[in-house]
């Protein structure tokens, strides 16, 4: 079997962001919309620590920023789900469309 | 990592996570979405412990999986109420969006493979541009190094403000390492601010009635 190179790593992250990508622009749900931005950050990871991988130069600062980007997430997951919360509460939906009060 | 190992633990890992991140986004019910998440992120764990990176890995499980996933869950719990657990996307957008994510795809696959053409040349492994590695990380033999400590020794040190990684020339000509201290204490406080804010945010309240 071929030995496995950084463009296969590539390839499984570029899936995982585009399913992301897609997720967010499809789903109604608002917190289907944060599933996706969980499956791009996630995308972004696996780049991330293959460069850190394949490249001695940046080994440390590959894993260390995929570090920040997991604890970055965690944090903006926290938030966004409060909104969603709030916005469960005054409008009892969490359908995105609905959520027009901005609209000029 | 054996040779032999490595690919067949690859293509069994990768296939899993992309197979179960598709069914995320094709999936309707939000219950099962949350589900397959689940199974796409421990998949991306187990790449992260196949490139080494034995601390990201860990963090990935205890984090994503312990934490992020269980506070999505429970945002369903809280939120899912008849007709929100399965949203219909109508098939129009379906068609927009596969193309779009298709074409999408497309370009990033090609863009990944050119990277990788160029990695294969330098026996798989990249180098700064116009710089080799020897060069760039004068004596410091980081791959050797890397292969004897494990990498979240390595990652520990760094963000203990103790210089790790490649040495840089500094000002004076002498060789510096950078450390990760100031960016781990920027990271622990907006966690803190943004957990203290989001508790504050979704605290218990009284819900309006009568708005739709």
């Amino acid at each position: 079997m071929s030995p496995i190179g950084l463009e296969h790593y590539l390839t499984l992250a570029a899936i995982l962001f585009v399913c992301g990508a897609v997720c967010m622009a499809t789903k109604r749900n608002a917190i289907g919309v944060l599933i996706g931005v969980e499956l791009v950050l996630n995308g972004a990871n696996i780049n991330l620590v293959a460069f850190a991988h394949f490249n001695p130069a940046f080994e440390i600062e590959g894993m260390t920023f995929a570090l920040f980007v997991i604890v970055l997430a965690a944090a903006e997951a926290a938030v966004a789900l409060a909104i969603v919360l709030n916005f469960y509460n005054n409008h009892t939906t969490v359908d995105v469309d609905t959520a027009e009060d901005l609209k000029g | 990592m054996d040779s032999v190992a490595q690919p067949i633990l690859f293509w069994i890992i990768a296939t899993a996570t992309a197979t179960c991140a598709i069914a995320v986004v094709v999936s309707q019910n939000i219950v099962r979405a949350a589900t397959w998440l689940l199974f796409s992120l421990g998949g991306t764990a187990g790449i992260f412990f196949l490139l080494g990176a034995d601390l990201v890995g860990a963090t990935q499980i205890l984090v994503y999986v312990g934490g992020t996933l269980i506070l999505l869950v429970f945002g369903v719990m809280l939120t899912a109420q008849g007709p929100f657990i399965t949203m219909k996307t109508g098939a129009a957008e379906w068609v927009i969006s596969a193309v779009v994510g298709l074409l999408f795809f497309g370009v990033l696959a090609v863009t990944a493979f050119s990277v990788g053409s160029v990695a294969a040349k330098n026996d798989g492994r990249l180098e700064p541009p116009g710089r080799t590695v020897k060069e760039y990380a004068p004596k410091l033999n980081l791959v050797e190094a890397s292969k004897s400590a494990s990498s979240s020794a390595i990652l520990g040190q760094g963000f203990l403000g103790v210089g790790v990684g490649p040495a840089h020339l500094n000002a004076k000509g002498k060789p510096e390492r950078a450390n990760y201290l100031l960016p781990f204490e920027i990271v622990s406080v907006h966690l803190l601010v943004v957990l203290i804010g989001a508790a504050y945010l979704a605290r218990a309240k009284r819900r309006r009635r009568g708005t739709a």
